[in-house]
């Protein structure tokens, strides 16, 4: 199982990269999310995907999942929304002000020290 | 710390109190203060000749940074102490004729003589110091404080210029030469002078000795204007004339002759020694003498003249480094090389100081250097005139100066070099002394174009800013004590063997006597005395015909010249390097995430098939099941079709499709608050997405396809089969169990949870979680003050939003 799952985050990361290489702002920032789900996706497959109860102890089963790439995942969740948040707010920030969501014309200026 | 640590450092302590002294005595001449301080250090440097002379050395040592072996030492034997009476003695006369040359109105003495002394004591560091580090500590202070002289009207474009081209030149030398004595560190595992030279035997024959020597060399021959780092000295003249007198003939330039006599026990003996000195100061003599002649500035032609000098002594260091190689068979012929080098260096100081500063007067009464527009001074200035024939004759080597003498021997020197039996020396010996002698004649020309074309010939008041006369006695002093010391030491000679003689014991230490010879004004007819007799006359008819034959200078490409090769150097360095920072800073954010990714999966690919590192096994997986394998595919899928959508609307539809199976393959794996927290955040991030690319009025809801570029596809595969091969990797070898079943017996018992994840969260590593609240409040407040703060709208901008 967990080939099937490291292969689908391989994926999933590739098609984030692909996105992320393009010019659209949006395709960038829906790449960083995909690039996000590929990474807790591992996270979890590295953790060991062996069968076993819900790490709750009221389960009173012989084995629990293990419990901590979880709490390392929930953690990482929580931090790529906030910066997806802040990331799709400064998209349309500077779509609102420079009326483009092209990456080429965000180059700043040619003249610049 | 001893008394002599504190005379090394007292110039600079002085050059603090300059400022003040400046400041609080504006009637008095600032120059008067500073000109003590010379004057009792050439008086205390004095009292060590009885030491020197007696054969023995005084050495002392503060501690600086003794772990590392780096100490100021002060070792004072010959070579040290006759450039150390040659820095405080013309400093003390350079400091007097800039009293009288700089006014005190209108220029900033202030910083004149601070960095004048900044110079002073750097130089005397130079000298005294026997420990490299220091040494080249006091070295850079030399770059330096020359650098602000140089271009102390620093208002001119030129001085700047030369200031520029000097600290870099004289710089990179340095730096090389910091190589070297890391690289004589490595060999010995010490930095003091005295020390390497006990252990040479660690040295000669090591594979580090040629590189160490060039490197040294480098030093030496970028300080002391060899070619062709020669180029940086005509244009240091744009200096006060006080400061090219001192710098620029008598002292700085002499620090690189300096250099390979203090190294020449070390390296002394070796092929690449004798070869590397002896050429390229016998290139230096002959260009610089041969490119005096064509100058019409008299600092220029005294510029060159210092770097043909400078060649010459350069030469003859190098012949007679052949001396060691003899093992000091006595009577040694090649020691009389290095005799000649040791005298002329004293004569060039005295005769190359005087001449600056009667060019520094003529300058200063007549308001010209240029020798086109100068001429018939000679009645008007008597003084000047005879101080400038005594400095030029005495450069051109007549009888009965000083110059003369040193000439003579280096004729000497150079008809011996053809003797050394070794090192191809049999096959190109005989160029030495040709060259020398042609370069003698030209030697001879230009000085006497300094003495005629100045002094003789028709007065042109037309051409002159101001009515020429005599130049005050308090500037004539010091070229008269110099031109003074330039007969002295003419006629007699021989009172300078205190101060040879130890400096020769120097050079070459160890048991080996130098032969202790007077040195005679009349030694017969010899083929020296025809050779200088031959220059005379050559040297003459020359002169009268420059006119005809000066054309020759025409003929040398304008373009090929080392100041345009420099010249362009620089700018071709400064095209390049923007070039190549514009090839690669190309401001397209996809070119750096290309450069970022391309980077991480060739270097992860390399580590994986070098180390071997990847492996593959089923043991540790658990089975397929159907349920994960469908909601695989859909993943897979909604993600592939994000990349061929046209509609924003799909694409963020997509996305958040991913994102539920994600929450339904935390269900699927037993992790019921991931799941919670994912449908929760995907939740939100949909609707966010929507908010900002959907409903906004006026952005198009379609985008263009994706255009399929082959480099972003190679790269994006690549990174994801690298992130496969990672993972199967890791996946295949477990090298441990996990820690969990910690968790799973302490959440209840210690922390008194059952939920073991939260209990981890909020108990076991809950700074994880106080830092991970911190990033949510921040991104918050970011949000916030993103869409509120207008400060382009309040500086009254233009903004069509509103």
């Amino acid at each position: 199982m967990e080939i099937v799952i490291i292969i689908v985050a391989g994926i999933l990361i590739a098609t984030a990269t692909y996105l992320m290489l393009s010019k659209s702002i949006l395709r960038i920032v829906i790449g960083t999310g995909l690039l996000a789900h590929g990474a807790h996706i591992l996270l979890l497959a590295m953790g060991g995907l062996k069968r076993g109860a819900a790490p709750l102890l009221g389960q009173q089963a012989d084995a629990y999942a293990d419990p901590l790439p979880q709490a390392l995942i929930l953690t990482a969740i929580v931090i790529s929304f906030g910066v997806t948040s802040f990331f799709l707010v400064l998209a349309y920030r500077a779509y609102q002000e420079l009326k483009t969501d092209d990456m080429d014309k965000l180059r700043g200026n040619e003249n610049h020290e | 710390m001893s008394l002599i640590h504190l005379v090394i450092l007292s110039p600079l302590l002085l050059a603090i109190f300059v400022p003040l002294l400046h400041k609080y005595f504006k009637s008095i001449h600032t120059g008067w203060f500073v000109l003590i301080l010379p004057l009792v250090l050439f008086v205390y440097f004095l009292s060590y000749l009885g030491t020197s002379m007696s054969g023995n050395t005084y050495l002392s040592t503060m501690n600086w940074i003794p772990s590392m072996g780096i100490n100021f030492s002060v070792y004072v034997d010959g070579l040290g102490l006759l450039f150390a009476l040659l820095i405080t003695g013309i400093g003390s006369l350079v400091v007097l004729y800039s009293i009288y040359y700089l006014s005190k109105e209108k220029e900033a003495l202030n910083t004149f003589y601070v960095y004048l002394l900044m110079f002073m004591g750097a130089m005397l560091g130079v000298v005294l110091s026997d420990n490299l580090i220091v040494l080249y500590s006091f070295w850079e202070l030399t770059s330096i404080s020359s650098f602000l002289l140089i271009s102390y009207w620093y208002h001119r474009e030129k001085s700047r210029y030369g200031a520029l081209k000097s600290m870099l030149i004289t710089v990179f030398g340095g730096l090389a030469m910091l190589a070297g004595i890391i690289l004589l560190y490595n060999m010995t595992g010490t930095f003091s002078v005295r020390e390497t030279i006990a252990n040479v035997d660690l040295v000669t024959g090591h594979e580090l000795f040629v590189p160490a020597l060039i490197l040294f060399l480098l030093g030496a021959f970028t300080k002391s204007a060899q070619f062709p780092f020669h180029i940086w000295l005509p244009d240091a003249m744009e200096a006060p004339t006080p400061v090219s007198a001192y710098l620029h003939s008598a002292t700085m330039v002499k620090a690189g002759i300096y250099l390979v006599a203090r190294m020449s026990p070390v390296f002394a003996g070796a092929p690449e020694w004798f070869w590397l000195i002896s050429v390229f100061g016998i290139i230096t003599l002959f260009w610089g003498s041969f490119s005096a002649v064509k100058q019409t500035d008299l600092k220029s032609i005294l510029a060159f003249s210092t770097i043909s000098q400078l060649g010459l002594i350069m030469t003859l260091l190098g012949v007679g480094s052949a001396a060691v190689y003899y093992d000091y068979l006595s009577p040694n012929v090649y020691t009389v090389a290095t005799l000649a080098a040791v005298f002329h260096l004293i004569n060039h100081a005295t005769f190359k100081g005087s001449l600056f500063m009667v060019v520094g007067i003529v300058d200063h009464e007549t308001g010209t250097r240029d020798i086109r527009k100068l001429g018939g001074l000679m009645n008007l200035m008597p003084i000047t005139f005879t101080l400038a024939i005594i400095g030029c004759f005495s450069m051109a080597g007549l009888p009965p100066f000083n110059g003369f003498l040193s000439k003579e021997m280096f004729f000497t020197g150079m008809l011996r070099a053809t003797e050394i039996g070794v090192w191809n020396m049999d096959t190109l010996g005989w160029l030495f002394p040709v060259l020398a002698w042609v370069a003698s004649i030209f030697t001879f020309i230009y000085s006497m174009v300094i003495v005629f074309k100045t002094f003789t010939g028709k007065l042109q008041p037309e051409k002159l800013d101001k009515k020429p006369h005599e130049a005050p006695m308090g500037m004539l002093i010091p070229p008269i004590v110099l031109a003074s010391l330039v007969i002295i030491f003419g006629f007699f000679p021989n009172t300078l063997k205190g101060i040879i003689f130890p400096t020769l014991h120097s050079i070459f230490p160890g048991n080996f006597t130098v032969e202790e010879v007077d040195i005679y004004f009349w030694h017969g007819w010899t083929p020296e005395l025809f050779m200088t007799i031959g220059v005379i006359g050559f040297g003459t008819f020359l002169y009268l015909t420059l006119a005809k034959w000066g054309k020759i200078y025409n003929w040398f490409p304008q373009r090929l010249t080392l100041n345009k090769l420099y010249d362009g150097g620089l700018v071709g360095l400064e095209r390049g390097s923007f070039a190549f920072t514009k090839f690669y800073m190309t401001g397209y954010i996809r070119n750096y995430l290309v450069m970022i990714f391309g980077f991480m999966a060739i270097l992860l690919a390399i580590l994986l098939t070098r180390n071997g590192a990847f492996n593959f096994n089923l043991d540790n997986t658990t089975p397929v099941g159907v349920y994960e394998v469908v909601l695989s595919l859909i993943m897979v899928i909604s993600a592939i079709t994000i990349l061929f959508t046209t509609s924003r609307l799909s694409a963020i539809i997509a996305l958040g499709v991913v994102g539920y199976s994600m929450a339904l393959f935390f269900v699927l794996f037993r992790a019921p608050d991931l799941a919670l927290t994912q449908l929760i955040v995907e939740t939100v991030s949909v609707a966010l997405f929507l908010l900002c690319f959907y409903h906004l009025p006026d952005l198009s809801k379609e985008v263009s396809r994706l255009k399929f570029r082959l480099t972003n596809f190679i790269i994006s595969v690549s990174v994801g089969l690298v992130v496969i091969l990672i993972g199967l990797s890791v996946n295949s070898s477990r090298l441990f169990e996990s820690i969990s079943s910690y968790f799973e017996v302490a959440s209840y018992e210690e922390a008194g949870g059952k939920n073991m994840v939260n209990v981890i969260l909020v108990d076991f590593r809950g700074l994880d979680t106080l830092f991970e609240i911190a990033v949510l409040t921040i991104a918050a407040f970011g949000i916030f003050a993103m869409i509120k703060l207008r400060l382009a709208d309040k500086k009254g901008e233009v903004n069509d939003e509103g």
